[in-house]
């Protein structure tokens, strides 16, 4: 009892009506945390009873003492994997499904196309399908897979990868027949000349089962894959921390993904692939010491295939070589040959503490995989209309013994609004509020965002110098948008509902230093933008009296009013110079200036002729008398304006 | 000053023209608006930026010329560019009247410096804005084209409002209309805001030296006790500060019939002042004061002294403010008032009292105190007049 870590107290609690049970797991799928605590629990022999009926003798309680199954105890605890309401369960579902289906895709090394549909059959009723073009589920394993809780592939390993516990799509599966009691249907091919399986599994919670109702084999109009039909109890929101978002935000962290979405308004919002390349498949590593703690590591001692301490410590964990592990048993106390068995609790703390005190090299990072800045700036011109996009990858850092590595993205702008709405200067329109979107491990997190480090860090960001205002500890008030991913084999949550990265000082320095970095490229743009609009607004005034100018020296004197006119305007062309930037330099100002501007790399300026002031195309619109030149100049800024945004404005600067 | 704005109620609707003005004066003025136009055109051919030469009209760009005894201006000039961001409007308003001032000239006809506003104001094409957004924007472009152009006011066929009114011993032709000035009843003679040579020409003078008053209700008080005849001379009066044309007419009258001029102004900094422009010149006019200034002009009253003098009551006082205090001081700091120590001890006497005086004032004394008693004595006391 005295070693149970803190975490299982609070679990066991959650247990309600369970304390008096004699729990009991089935033992061959442990490793997470949840699953860890729970057999510990078990191992140390939950034997205190809090006897609430006095009178129950020991052998009447004996009856009620059995064992419950996984499946049971999320059953009655649905909240811990996030179905705590309709909405949200909707939502869990859909996230669950949607992560499966890239995890599978990218495995399987093909470019993710994923199906889904929300169709609502009534008030409060749903069914969610899901297709993927995946490698496709051998027969067998279908109905573990969806049938069965804590039954995958992404369980025993640390290893970057999107779900980590293998709970969440059977955990769908099961609440739908839970609230409908209908249950789930897989259709599955794993290549052209295959035939397709078609399932309808249910689970049987007590024992943690699938329950097969149909087995067929069916004809289906795709090659491969895998697709599930999910009806449950639920409710569909709109808006933000919703379906759509959740499908927006991941079609931004995953630009190489189509998504096609059909929500229950039947409305069908598609997300093309902008990146020709998959990520990259991440190697898995071994556990660094510095972040194992000593429950695990005392797991890891009974588990292992090793003998001896010396062996075990160099080949259970990364960079222990064998001269370190020397090093380490010879502070605990031990030597190298040391058999494990002898190992009691108290050596075992003495060999963590040992371990922690080492100074050991920092893990490999050949495990993360980041999405990469220029396929960010892909997703963000995907999914966000804005007019000027940056992106920033950070070199892999370590926490707590965990290699990470955080990218940030930034769009600015374009139909987000303008800086000056924002500013209060249009007083007709409300400021827009900076907007942040959270990625770990390229799953975007939708809820608890003041909780979350990243949120926090953008706050205490002072985006004042970065030409945005910003009230104190607040989002900075302006048409801007920021991405954070933190890509991780272990991103630590504040909760086991994965919605909030923790605090830690390391990742939150990495952020910092990933915003400052695209921050002063923002400000830069930010400061040209107004210069330009500057220069811009002088050109409209000087072109607005040379009208009158000509006028008046055609009434004094004799010239030609035509020719005056064109000689005065080039003037003023040549006086505001800078402005040309607008007409005809869009976004190549950054391009331009090639060498030495290597900090707006990784950025994006679209076209933003459709922007220009308002004055000036009043102007040249107006040009009823004989202004040749004006009217060509209208026409000149009409077409560029008209050009198809995304083809023809941007450009994409490449790293190296 | 002298921008005071004319009202276009007040100011007649067409000037009286019987004689052409297009003399030699308004070829002249022609090739000067020309000159300016071809300019702008030269140098946007010539791909330089068009810019307007403005000679300074301020304190900084003005000398008092101790041998001629009035205010002169300098020759710093201010380039007024058209691609100048504070400028460019400006420039634009310069040409626009000055496009104006062509067409009037050339057609022959003047306009208030009221109506050259509203001939000058339009909508810019394809805008909201205006050319001109009030009288105080287009008053001052006119005196700058004037001193830009070296031409004045009425060679560009603009005048301002009539201000000011004469009477007395005097017969005038004023265009080709004989006036006797003894014989215009109770209103006197508004004088015009162009009163040249070739508008107004002096017939007959029985007048001895010419009262200029400060105000039109003290000249009221003259006329009515029939000052003019009893003293013989010439009363006129400046409605505050006198607009150029009774300034003009002061010096003709001074230059031409060798009449002293003689002025009785209220006891503060802004009567020191109007004495100061009708014998110095005005700093914003400075480029006209050789034919304006009168400096052999005197001051007469109300002096700081007079209080003692005349034996006044407190009801005459009128307490100073900080701004009458540091109007004072400046004046005191002018260089055509520095140096003349009558004129520290007036000043720094007034600051003394406490207190400034209206003319009007006197008459708490009773109504015909000025005209039976103060003034015939302050004409007199030639020793204790200011210079």
């Amino acid at each position: 009892m005295e070693d149970q870590p803190a975490g299982a107290v609070g679990l066991v609690s959650d247990i309600t009506g369970l304390n008096d049970t004699n729990i009991k797991l089935e033992p061959q799928h442990s490793t997470s945390r949840t699953q860890e605590t729970l057999t510990r629990t078990k191992a140390s022999k939950v034997s205190k009873k809090k006897s609430r009926t006095p009178r129950a003798s020991a052998e009447s309680m004996a009856k009620q003492q059995r064992e419950i199954s996984i499946s049971e105890f999320f059953a009655r605890n649905r909240h811990l994997l996030g179905f705590d309401n309709k909405r949200k369960a909707l939502l869990t579902s859909v996230k669950e499904a949607v992560d499966n289906a890239l995890d599978a895709c990218e495995e399987g090394g093909v470019f993710p196309e994923i199906y889904l549909e929300i169709k609502q059959l009534s008030e409060d009723r749903f069914r969610m399908t899901c297709r993927d073009n995946g490698p496709g589920i051998v027969k067998a394993q279908i109905p573990n897979i969806f049938g069965k809780l804590l039954y995958g592939s992404k369980f025993h390993r640390l290893k970057m990868s999107r779900g980590q516990q293998g709970i969440g799509i059977s955990a769908a599966g099961m609440y739908g027949l839970i609230t409908t009691g209908k249950p789930v249907s897989i259709i599955s091919r794993t290549g052209k000349g295959k035939p397709a399986h078609h399932y309808k599994l249910a689970i049987d919670t007590k024992k943690n089962k699938p329950d097969i109702i149909a087995d067929k084999t069916v004809e289906v109009p795709w090659e491969q894959g895998t697709e599930i039909e999910i009806e449950m109890v639920a409710s569909f929101n709109k808006g933000r921390q919703g379906v759509a978002e959740y499908i927006e935000l991941t079609a931004i962290a995953n630009p190489h993904t189509t998504i096609v979405f059909k929500g229950p308004d039947k409305k069908v919002i598609e997300f093309l692939r902008n990146v020709d390349e998959l990520p990259e498949q991440t190697e898995e590593i071994q556990p660094h010491p510095h972040g194992v703690e000593l429950g695990v590591l005392m797991k890891m001692i009974k588990e292992t295939d090793s003998k001896q301490l010396g062996a075990f410590l160099s080949s259970e964990f990364s960079r222990v070589s064998p001269r370190i592990a020397k090093e380490v048993c010879a502070k605990a106390g031990q030597t190298q040959r040391t058999w494990l068995q002898s190992i009691g609790p108290s050596d075992i703390e003495k060999i963590y503490n040992a371990l922690q005190e080492t100074k050991l090299r920092a893990p490999s990072t050949n495990c993360l995989a980041p999405i990469g800045a220029e396929a960010i700036l892909n997703g963000l011109l995907k999914g966000i209309k804005a007019e000027f996009y940056t992106a920033s990858t950070r070199p892999p850092a370590v926490y707590r013994g965990n290699p990470f590595q955080i990218e940030v993205g930034m769009a600015f702008g374009g139909q987000l609004g303008s800086l000056d709405a924002s500013n209060g200067d249009d007083k007709s329109k409300q400021p827009t509020t900076a907007r942040v979107i959270r990625f770990a491990n390229r799953v975007p997190l939708l809820y608890q965002q003041s909780a979350c480090c990243t949120f926090k860090s953008v706050v205490d960001t002072k985006w004042n110098k970065y030409g945005l205002s910003q009230s104190r500890s607040t989002l900075p008030q302006a048409p801007f948008v920021v991405l954070i991913h933190m890509a991780s084999v272990w991103v630590p949550f504040t909760s086991e509902s994965k919605e909030a990265i923790a605090d830690y000082d390391e990742i939150r320095k990495e952020i910092k230093l990933g915003l400052s970095e695209c921050g002063r490229r923002l400000g830069t743009y930010i400061r040209r933008k107004k210069k330009r609009s500057h220069f811009a607004q002088r050109r409209d005034v000087f072109h607005r009296y040379i009208h009158e100018i000509v006028e008046s020296c055609r009434a004094m004197t004799v010239c030609n009013k035509d020719d005056l006119r064109d000689a005065l305007s080039e003037l003023a062309e040549r006086a505001t110079e800078a402005a040309d930037m607008e007409f005809d330099d869009h976004g190549k100002i950054i391009a331009k200036r090639k060498g030495g501007d290597s900090e707006m790399d990784n950025t994006i300026v679209l076209d933003e002729s459709d922007q220009a002031p308002p004055g000036q195309m009043q102007l040249f619109s107006n040009g009823d008398d004989a202004a040749p030149r004006k009217v060509k100049r209208a026409k000149k800024s009409k077409k560029t304006s008209t050009k198809p945004k995304k083809k023809s404005g941007k450009k994409v600067k490449k790293r190296k | 000053m002298a921008k005071k704005k004319s009202n276009s109620k007040k100011a007649p609707k067409t000037v009286i023209k019987k004689r052409s003005k297009r003399g030699a004066n308004g070829v002249k003025t022609t090739n000067k608006l020309e000159g300016l136009a071809e300019s702008v055109v030269d140098n946007a051919f010539g791909r330089r930026e068009p810019a307007i030469d403005i000679p300074i009209r301020a304190l900084s760009n003005v000398s008092f010329n101790p041998k001629t005894r009035y205010i002169e201006m300098g020759d710093r000039c201010q380039q007024r560019s058209l691609f100048n961001y504070g400028q460019a409007k400006r420039f634009m308003q310069t040409l626009l009247v000055a496009s104006k001032c062509k067409e009037l000239v050339d057609a022959d006809k003047t306009a208030s410096i009221r109506q050259i506003y509203y001939l000058a104001k339009h909508t810019i094409k394809g805008t909201k804005e205006k050319t001109f957004d009030g009288q105080d924007e287009s008053d001052p472009v006119i005196e700058d084209l004037e001193v830009a152009l070296e031409a004045l006011r009425e060679e560009l066929h603009v005048f301002a409002g009539s201000k000011g009114a004469l009477i007395g011993e005097l017969t005038f032709v004023d265009s080709g209309d004989t006036i006797d000035a003894t014989k215009l009843g109770s209103g006197g003679y508004a004088i015009p805001s162009i009163v040249e040579p070739s508008v107004i020409q002096f017939k007959k003078c029985k007048a001895e030296y010419v009262l200029h008053v400060e105000k039109d209700t003290v000249w009221r008080r003259f006329v009515e006790d029939r000052f003019w005849e009893k003293h013989r001379c010439i009363l006129t009066h400046g409605g505050g500060q006198p607009s150029r044309g009774v300034r003009r007419m002061l010096y003709r009258m001074h230059d031409e019939l060798k009449l002293p001029v003689v002025c009785l102004l209220d006891n503060d900094p802004w009567g020191y002042y109007i004495y100061s422009v009708i014998k110095q010149g005005s700093i914003n006019l400075a480029f006209e004061s050789s034919r304006m200034a009168v400096p052999n002009a005197q001051f007469i009253g109300v002096s700081s002294f007079d209080y003692e003098r005349f034996d006044l009551t407190d009801d005459v006082k009128i307490e100073l403010d900080a701004n009458d205090i540091k109007r004072a001081k400046q004046i005191l700091n002018y260089p055509w008032f520095a140096g003349k120590k009558p004129w520290e001890r007036e000043i720094k006497q007034m600051i003394k009292n406490g207190f400034k005086m209206e003319v009007e004032a006197l008459c708490s004394k009773n109504l015909t105190f000025v005209t039976d008693e103060y003034t015939p004595q302050r004409l007199k006391q030639r020793k204790s007049w200011l210079d």
